[in-house]
């Protein structure tokens, strides 16, 4: 289910070896095969609602959400809760009152968006499974995003997953924040370069210490939408930081686009209408020149 | 209209006669859609109908766009996520508008390759020509605006690398880009005329496509052979060509049939997948990308743009600097582009009668697509060497070989009529024995 593969594929190692020269920013992707994926792929309910638990206990402590409303938990191809429990998730979220005083808060209700960052420099999630890509390649034509999908789910799964032990060339180097495999555009000691400038580890330091340990949730399998009257109870998988990982990649992905599973149905539909269309103007037009080109 | 002789419309009924005498606007009509087409033209003289096509699909989903976005610095890129999530149909709308833009330029750029092959730019046709540099042109200067509008941090950077080399020119440059800018940064007066112009140059571009189309409608369609349609009568007109309607109408929309339906997989399946991730990052002037790229359709222009560098020995010697090289080289490798109906001296018009030429077209075709990689590659070796090395053939191809290639070739010989080629390919029946 999860390939490893260094960007270019270099070499199959968590850590490059030792003399690889690495280019610049060159980072670290685990690419994990999610449900959205393909024209037919479509978003797991559970792991969408698992993805939003662990958002919801670690992740919007710092990180806002600012795009996405309340209502859109309860949507028929996302986490589809019910209406009840998205009531109850948005009254734990305060959100700026506008009929109070400037300053005022309350409790948020389903139409409202989930607030925006509350501090520190933690991006916003929203749109963060589309702002980053995981595939480049090949010869950074980005060509592979054609197979692969642009990849900012893999992105945000190698990125959580990516915290690794201080390399040992960084070892006298004071660096800030915490070393990670999959961020690219974070700091990075000159101890860790090669004679030519080259990086001979991949990733560099990311100020974000790392979210995630294992069974740091309890995972809680909720029901379907009402009336569906499947019990998930006892299905909870093992949270450990790879699950917890996937999970939230695949929520934000949703998040990023809660209507991507209509976008497709409705380019079935477009498309074969469009196939059809063509071969008829085909015939038609085929018809049409027979008697010109003395076909007939 | 003027040109071939053809059919023109009588009006029938009193109605038509009234209307007719006051305003011949159906006789307009009728002689544009009946138009004598050369009967030989093949599938690569379709583009022009899928560019009509992408104009009308630009404008149309364009003006219910703009019915929700909000061209302010502050509400610009929560705008797009408004239209995206919360407008009916608005992710597919933006969907088809982002992807339209690309259909558009793919479209253009084998307009233009096409035109490149067969000679179309040749006389009588210069004016033609002239007028699709300047749509084109133009079509650049909506594209690059309309990417600024969702205000990304591509949006941003990108309007901000562009808008900044107007610096380059001498002594105005920098109040040229201040007045470019209306302030001393890009920001929410930026953001606003672009959205302006982005709003009006697409009717300009529409005024230009009929000035285009009037153009070849009097000289008569170019077609593959090159071999002009026989003009002495009716009857020796209908020899050589078929009327646009509907025999060319239902081909085009064949095409764009199918052509749409290779979109809709973009649009359907993959609508980001030519955009850049960067532009889901609101922009943010302080925080500057690691690698600023154009859109596709751009980067064999910004590939030209940037091999011009400081170092070069033409620039040392030149009063100017490499930045200043590079957004001349840049213009000019569409000026001579313009310029090649008169740099071309090849008494053949279509590539298909020049057995050399064809080669140093598709070498140009080849340098086209190395010049697209190398505008997407950051600017070290290797890619800025190749970059050099593809641009100095861009503008070798239009400045040395064109030129010399049409006093040294030796053609082939051409068909007499485009009856005789069409003949060739669908021999008459009750010949016994085929034309081949």
């Amino acid at each position: 289910m999860i390939k490893t593969r260094i960007i270019p594929a270099l070499a199959a190692a968590v850590i490059a070896l030792p003399g690889t020269a690495l280019a610049a920013g060159e980072t670290h992707l685990e690419n994990v095969s999610f449900s959205y994926e393909g024209p037919f792929g479509t978003y797991e309910r559970l792991q969408i609602q698992r993805g939003f638990q662990v958002f919801h206990e670690v992740c919007s402590a710092c990180h806002g959400l600012q795009y996405l409303s309340f209502r859109e938990l309860g949507g028929r191809t996302g986490p589809a809760f019910p209406e009840a429990q998205v009531k109850a998730i948005a009254a734990q979220y305060e959100v700026a009152d506008e009929a109070g005083e400037p300053g005022d808060t309350r409790a948020a209700k389903p139409f409202d968006k989930f607030p925006a960052n509350t501090g520190a420099d933690a991006p916003d999630l929203s749109l963060m499974a589309k702002a980053r890509a995981g595939f480049h390649g090949p010869y950074g034509s980005g060509l592979s995003q054609l197979f692969n999908g642009i990849g900012g789910g893999e992105y945000i799964y190698s990125l959580l997953d990516g915290y690794r032990d201080e390399p040992e060339c960084a070892a006298e180097a004071e660096m800030d924040g915490s070393y990670n495999t999959a961020f690219g555009p974070g700091g990075y000691p000159d101890s860790c370069k090669d004679e030519e400038g080259h990086h001979t580890v991949p990733g560099s330091w990311i100020a974000m210490p790392p979210p995630l340990d294992v069974d740091l949730v309890e995972y809680v399998m909720h029901g379907g939408p009402e009336g569906d009257g499947e019990s998930h109870a006892g299905e909870a998988p093992e949270a450990t930081v790879e699950q917890m990982a996937e999970d939230v990649a695949a929520f934000l992905m949703w998040a990023a686009e809660p209507q991507m599973t209509e976008r497709k149905q409705a380019g079935l539909r477009n498309i074969l209408m469009l196939i059809t269309l063509t071969v008829l103007l085909y015939f038609t037009n085929k018809a049409l020149w027979a008697r010109i080109k003395r076909k007939e | 209209m003027s040109g071939i002789p053809h059919d023109h419309y009588t009006p029938g009924t009193g109605i038509e006669r009234w209307l007719h005498s006051r305003l011949p606007i159906v006789g307009l009509i009728y002689a544009t859609l009946m138009i004598p087409t050369p009967k030989n033209l093949n599938w690569m003289w379709i583009w022009g109908m899928i560019l009509a096509f992408c104009l009308v699909m630009q404008i149309v989903t364009g003006i219910v766009l703009a019915m929700h976005y909000v061209p302010n610095v502050a509400q610009a890129f929560a705008s797009i996520q408004h239209i995206d999530r919360n407008v009916n149909g608005g992710a597919l709308l933006r969907d088809i508008h982002s992807n339209g833009g690309s259909l558009f330029f793919v479209a253009v750029y084998f307009h233009i390759f096409r035109g490149l092959y067969y000679g179309s730019y040749k006389a009588p046709r210069e004016i033609t020509w002239i007028i699709g540099i300047l749509i084109y042109l133009a079509m650049m200067a909506t594209a690059f605006m309309g990417y600024v509008l969702p205000w990304g941090q591509m949006s941003f950077w990108g309007a901000t690398v562009i808008t900044s080399l107007f610096s380059a020119i001498p002594l105005v440059g920098d109040p040229i880009v201040e007045w470019l800018w209306g302030g001393f940064a890009v920001g929410n007066p930026t953001l606003q005329r672009f959205y302006s112009l982005h709003y009006l140059l697409p009717f300009v571009i529409a005024a230009l496509v009929a000035v285009h189309i009037w153009a070849f409608h009097t000289t008569g369609n170019s077609n593959p052979t090159g071999v002009e349609v026989r003009r002495d009568s009716l009857e020796i007109v209908r020899k050589d060509t078929v009327p646009f309607w509907p025999y060319f109408v239902i081909k085009d929309l064949f095409a764009l049939s199918l052509i749409l339906t290779i979109f809709a997989v973009f649009v359907f399946f993959m609508p980001d997948y030519l955009g850049h991730p960067d532009n889901y990052i609101e922009a943010n002037p302080l925080v500057t990308p690691a690698h600023i790229v154009p859109e596709w359709y751009f980067l064999p222009f910004y590939a030209i743009l940037r091999s011009i560098t400081d170092d070069l020995w033409i620039i040392q010697i030149l009063p100017i600097n490499g930045k200043l090289g590079g957004v001349m080289a840049m213009f000019g490798s569409i000026a001579v582009l313009a310029l090649v109906p008169w740099l071309d001296t090849s008494r053949v018009r279509s590539g298909r009668f020049r057995p050399r030429f064809k080669w140093w077209f598709w070498i140009l075709v080849f340098d086209f697509l190395v010049l697209t990689w190398c505008g997407s590659q950051p600017a070290e070796p290797p890619y800025s060497d190749i970059s050099l090395i593809a641009t100095v053939y861009w503008f070798g191809y239009f400045l040395v070989i064109l030129p010399l290639l049409g006093l040294t070739e030796k053609p082939l010989p051409q068909p007499e009529t485009i009856e005789a080629d069409f003949d060739a390919h669908y021999p008459p029946k009750s010949d016994p024995t085929p034309a081949e």
